[in-house]
């Protein structure tokens, strides 16, 4: 596949040594230089950041600050979802998708002054590709087992070969900042349009405008327009939104639903919804055959009857309705609507029918007796929902299903646990019954899900790590997840997603319940933010935000 | 005397406190999710990766093991590595213990004092409608949750310390006004009052000689109660301070750090305790 | 008996009375969802409105007030008898029994017991009754809520020990047991109810942070705790003011339970 951008940046056409000649004269005519006063911006992040290490990163805090700090070669444009030149002007994909050629701007250089070339970039990739670093960005690049070429042609192209073809190469690099080989800053030496400038544990980030970041605007001023961006690290989010109502934060990322009520109906000029976002919650029940819990329940759990029956019992537009207060839509399958490219637009949201549901749970044996339900053998239908505390629109909609299976005679208890509990009891001692959950999807290619869908995976959540594929469904999906990443042409891809789709909404081994809508809030005084439904919802075009000065 | 008293108290806190770092250390070890890590559910981490994340917490798995060689290290003043932070616990503990230490020593303070002057008045005057007043304040202070009160910090801007005092009040306020009660009803102050003897010479020569040890014990349990409350008040206000250092660290098990925290509140609780002995018991003895 | 005495004993008296009647009283079940009107006001269908999923809060506050009213007194005396024995003792007792007692407790005051809730989580089955979660809450919080007063328990069974009332009962051949109860448990009393007073709310507020580890009560069980816990998420006083229905019950239940006590401490005193 021919990585080939669709949205061609005007600088891209300029040869980088007279962009950056042009710029300097523009300074030296404007005489700005280094005091375009485009403010601090100033919001929170939810966790601390883990790593300022651009390849180990794995949080939402540290992937927030890689966005900000780091060069990309190529960067996905959150709005169009395309790909765009960034460090590299050009790429090209080899045929069996294994390679990648890329054509850098030259003349660039890291925060610290050193030069950016081709080795660093071939260095970049022998530390991401590092087995003992294990990070999911790097993990990513892993298709198969081998070790990964670097070749530098020139100071400024350079081929990536790895040793099986990699679904959706191109795309990868979006997320892997390049680092400098030389530099003595190592990781602190940044290529992006900030740079950490002061980091206080528990409390803040500060980052500064990198001066020697590269891009300009259509008019030749130098990027970024903000001088700083200020990163409070704060957990709570009722807290997040006092500090945005008294001014003293100028965006919130993604608001509760709640909250977005609630500013609506004061300011509405501050909120923002962008609309359904790749983001979904679900339920699933436990298949694993070892798991330490009764037998007549396995065979509940492993029943389709039941488990469509269970989602078909679940009213979806009353979870988005009252949980979400309307801000989420019914999901319907593994793929958000959103990804326009990636939905199977043939699939639509399970009906509510809980006089359906019932009917199915009677052709597999079920019976309802005195409002509760029993099956074959007698035993009333009584199971558990886990899921994370804290989390008070899981809980709210662990509430609703409750309810919504009582009507057909269910007993659902509901329980909440401290995240480490709980992955022990989903993905150690499958100690569960049933368990409900959120999926953030970082990419749009689905290749990413690779360790969800394989019935070999360790996150094939049902039932994971099965030595070879215990049910039909299963191993047709392992070799449609298969074809797909052994492909390069974008639509066979689809068409072998397509079906994976169709299978899981068929066997429903995952009971997708909503896809929330992207919720964000921005003060007034910022200029020319326009929020999308990727990450980061607010910030993706942070280069380009000024905030004015509170008067 | 004192120096026995002082040193026995020394050497009963150096075996509590070791005491107490290898029970905190085995409470968390035993607890569930020690090696679960909410990474593991990433699904672009590949299997290998899955496997390398939950074996890299096997050299905390044998508990005694990792503590003698916390010990050891602990000797040669180095603390471990966080490794839900990847930092020193040294270095974290030094950076935010001072602000901790600020936040509840000021919040004692406050608390002590209006405690103490609420304390008096009620024990001293003894009108019924005075009492139900302040059983309503400190009730109300009591029933609000704590993170409700370090939210209105917030939003009412002013310190966190503030919190910390509100929440300590109602605990001290009711022992020290029954204590006082109790002081002041005792026969030889009743009739020490009835001899004419002045109201504050009575208070400083015989009612708080006579309740020191126990007012002092409160006050010395108050500590514990303000280092509790330190945590939802740090992690609401925004202060890096140890209190939301170790909610962070209980929800990552950060062992290393969970134990060192646990070492450190110790301390300062022994310490309380044991200074609110000692100077309880050199009161009382000057009493009698 | 004066008049607040007098208004205390009605107030508990209302309280236990009505959330004892909830059944009648309250418009609806407590796990009622009333899903056209969620987070609704006030209205004459629901006098202190819905909930974020439709129920009806009023309804809530009744059955919640029932269960907490009933279990955190049990657990606050728990507690208060438990520091009574351990702190009582000690310090009657003295040298190295109080030596061992008061750095058991100071142990206590300083050790992570999250890990121990969340183990005793794991060890219960998942699919235990609401009831049953929040008897065992409450049973764990009162096992582990009588340090604080322990320790000042001891203080002041220490201070006892020398005195002269003591030395004369024991001179006139009281010793063991019957010295602990009839001469020295008495003049424990002002501690003692000072500990069970705090310890109500204290304990009410607690089993609603549990929630977090996926201990007390159950959904769609309501608790005072639980409803309390609403108030964290008010970005500003006054918005919601019905919100605030819980805590001026539990202020005045609280408040009326002191006054009841205070009459007995006086007595004591």
């Amino acid at each position: 596949m021919i990585g080939r951008p669709r949205k061609l940046d005007v600088m891209a056409q300029i040869p980088g040594k007279m962009v950056l000649a042009a710029t300097a004269c523009l300074f030296v005519l404007l005489g700005t230089a280094g005091a375009q006063g485009g403010g601090e911006l100033r919001f929170c992040l939810r966790t601390e950041p883990k790593t300022f290490d651009p390849l180990k990163v794995e949080d939402d805090a540290a992937v927030s600050i890689r966005y900000l700090t780091g060069g990309v070669l190529l960067r996905m444009n959150r709005q169009t979802q395309a790909l765009e030149p960034e460090l590299a002007h050009s790429w090209k994909v080899s045929k069996d998708g294994r390679q990648i050629t890329f054509k850098l701007r030259s003349g660039l250089s890291f925060s610290d002054g050193t030069p950016f070339l081709a080795e660093d970039v071939a260095y970049t990739v022998q530390q991401l590709m590092d087995p003992a670093l294990h990070s999911p960005t790097g993990d990513a690049f892993r298709s198969g087992p081998g070790t990964v070429a670097t070749k530098i042609i020139s100071s400024t192209q350079i081929a990536i070969t790895f040793p099986t073809p990699v679904a959706g190469l191109d795309r990868l690099f979006d997320q892997v900042p390049m680092m400098s080989a030389h530099s003595p800053k190592k990781e602190m030496a940044v290529l992006g349009p900030f740079m950490v400038a002061d980091y206080k544990p528990g409390a803040t980030v500060l980052l500064k405008r990198n001066p020697n970041y590269w891009k300009t605007d259509a008019q030749g001023r130098k990027l970024p327009y903000l001088d700083s961006i200020r990163l409070d690290i704060q957990p709570n989010r009722d807290v997040e939104m006092l500090r945005f109502r008294r001014g003293e934060l100028d965006l919130i990322n993604s608001l509760d639903s709640e909250y977005f009520d609630k500013l609506a109906s004061t300011s509405p000029q501050l909120v923002h919804d962008a609309g359904p976002s790749l983001d979904s919650e679900q339920m699933w029940f436990n298949q694993v055959s070892k798991a330490p819990i009764p037998a007549y329940k396995k065979n509940w759990f492993r029943s389709l009857g039941f488990r469509r029956a269970i989602s078909e019992a679940i009213n979806r537009d009353d979870l988005s309705r009252i949980v979400f207060r309307g801000h989420a839509q019914p999901a319907v399958g593994p793929i958000s609507p959103a990804n326009k490219f990636w939905f199977d637009s043939k699939l639509h949201a399970q009906a509510y029918s809980s006089d359906a549901a019932l009917k199915l749970l009677q052709t597999e044996g079920f019976r309802l007796e005195n409002g509760t339900l029993k099956d074959r053998e007698g035993n009333p239908v009584v199971f558990s929902i886990v899921t994370n505390s804290g989390n008070k629109y899981r809980e709210r909609m662990a509430v609703l299903i409750q309810e919504d299976l009582r009507k057909i005679g269910m007993q659902v208890n509901v329980v909440t646990l401290d995240f480490p509990s709980l992955i022990e009891r989903i993905a150690q001692n499958f100690d569960y019954e049933a368990a409900m959950l959120g999926l953030t999807n970082v990419d749009l290619d689905p290749n990413e899900q690779m360790n969800v869908w394989l019935s070999s995976a360790e996150n094939h959540q049902w039932n994971p790590q099965q030595k070879a594929p215990e049910t039909a469904w299963e191993a047709e999906i392992d070799r449609l997840m298969r074809a797909q990443a052994a492909s390069a042409d974008a639509k066979k891809r689809k068409e072998s997603f397509d079906t994976v789709q169709e299978i899981v909404v068929e066997q429903a081994p995952f009971i997708y319940l909503i896809n929330k809508n992207a919720l964000s809030a921005i003060s007034t005084a910022v200029q020319d933010a326009s929020p999308v439904i990727l990450h980061p919802q607010t910030f993706w075009n942070a280069e380009r935000l000024t905030v004015r000065a509170a008067k | 005397m004192l120096g026995w008293r002082i040193t026995r108290h020394a050497v009963a806190i150096l075996a509590t406190i070791l005491l107490g770092g290898l029970l905190s250390a085995t409470l968390v070890r035993l607890a569930p999710g020690f090696d679960a890590d909410e990474q593991q559910l990433d699904p672009r981490l590949s299997a290998e990766s899955v496997r390398t994340l939950r074996e890299s917490r096997a050299q905390e798995h044998s508990i005694f093991r990792f503590y003698l060689r916390y010990i050891n290290g602990a000797m040669h003043g180095e603390l471990g590595m966080s490794h839900s932070l990847s930092q020193p616990v040294g270095t974290l503990l030094r950076e935010r213990a001072p602000l901790t230490l600020r936040l509840v020593a000021l919040g004692l303070l406050l608390s002590w004092s209006v405690a103490m002057a609420m304390a008096l008045t009620s024990a001293w005057l003894r009108v019924s409608a005075l009492d139900a007043l302040s059983t309503i304040v400190t009730g109300t202070f009591l029933c609000i949750p704590a993170a409700v009160l370090a939210l209105l910090s917030v939003l009412w801007n002013v310190p966190g310390s503030l919190a910390i005092a509100l929440i300590v009040l109602p605990r001290v306020y009711r022992y020290w006004r029954n204590l006082l009660a109790k002081a002041y009803s005792l026969p030889h102050i009743t009739t020490a009052r009835a001899k004419g003897l002045g109201e504050l010479r009575v208070l400083f020569w015989h009612v708080i000689p006579m309740a020191a040890p126990q007012l002092l014990a409160v006050a010395g349990v108050s500590v514990s109660v303000a280092l509790g409350a330190a945590i939802p008040v740090e992690a609401l206000c925004g202060l890096a301070g140890v209190g939301q250092l170790a909610w962070q660290a209980a929800l990552a098990r950060d062992l290393p750090l969970l134990m060192n925290i646990t070492i450190l509140v110790t301390l300062v609780t022994l310490l309380a305790h044991s200074g609110a002995d000692v100077i309880g018991h050199m009161l009382r003895s000057q009493e009698i | 008996m004066s008049v607040f005495r007098k208004l205390a004993w009605v107030a508990l008296l209302l309280v236990v009375g009505v959330s004892m009647a909830a059944n009648w009283l309250a418009p609806a079940g407590y796990a009622k969802q009333y899903r056209t009107q969620p987070n609704a006001p006030p209205t004459r269908q629901h006098w202190l409105g819905t909930d974020e999923v439709g129920r009806d809060r009023f309804a809530r506050l009744l059955y919640g007030t029932r269960i907490s009213l009933l279990l955190a007194p049990a657990a606050a005396l728990i507690s208060t008898l438990m520091a009574a024995l351990v702190g009582g003792l000690a310090g009657y007792l003295g040298g190295g029994w109080a030596r061992i007692a008061m750095a058991v407790t100071d142990l206590f005051l300083s050790l992570p017991w999250l890990f121990l809730l969340i183990t005793v989580r794991a060890l219960m089955p998942l699919n235990v009754s609401p009831l049953a979660s929040v008897l065992v809450t409450f049973l764990m919080l009162g096992m582990l809520g009588w340090t604080s007063a322990a320790r000042v328990l001891c203080a002041t069974s220490a201070s006892l020990r020398g005195s002269g009332f003591l030395l004369q009962a024991r001179a006139s051949g009281i010793r063991g047991v019957r010295l602990f109860g009839v001469h020295v448990l008495p003049n424990l009393t002002p501690v003692l109810y000072a500990q069970f007073w705090i310890s109500i709310p204290v304990f009410i507020l607690s089993e609603a942070n549990l929630g977090i580890l996926g201990l007390g009560v159950a959904e769609p069980m309501p608790s005072w705790g639980s409803l309390l816990k609403e108030l964290e998420g008010l970005v500003s006083i006054g918005e919601e003011p019905w919100k605030f229905a819980p805590l001026i019950l539990l202020v005045l239940v609280v408040t009326s339970f002191q006054l009841v006590l205070s009459n007995r401490e006086e007595m004591a005193a």
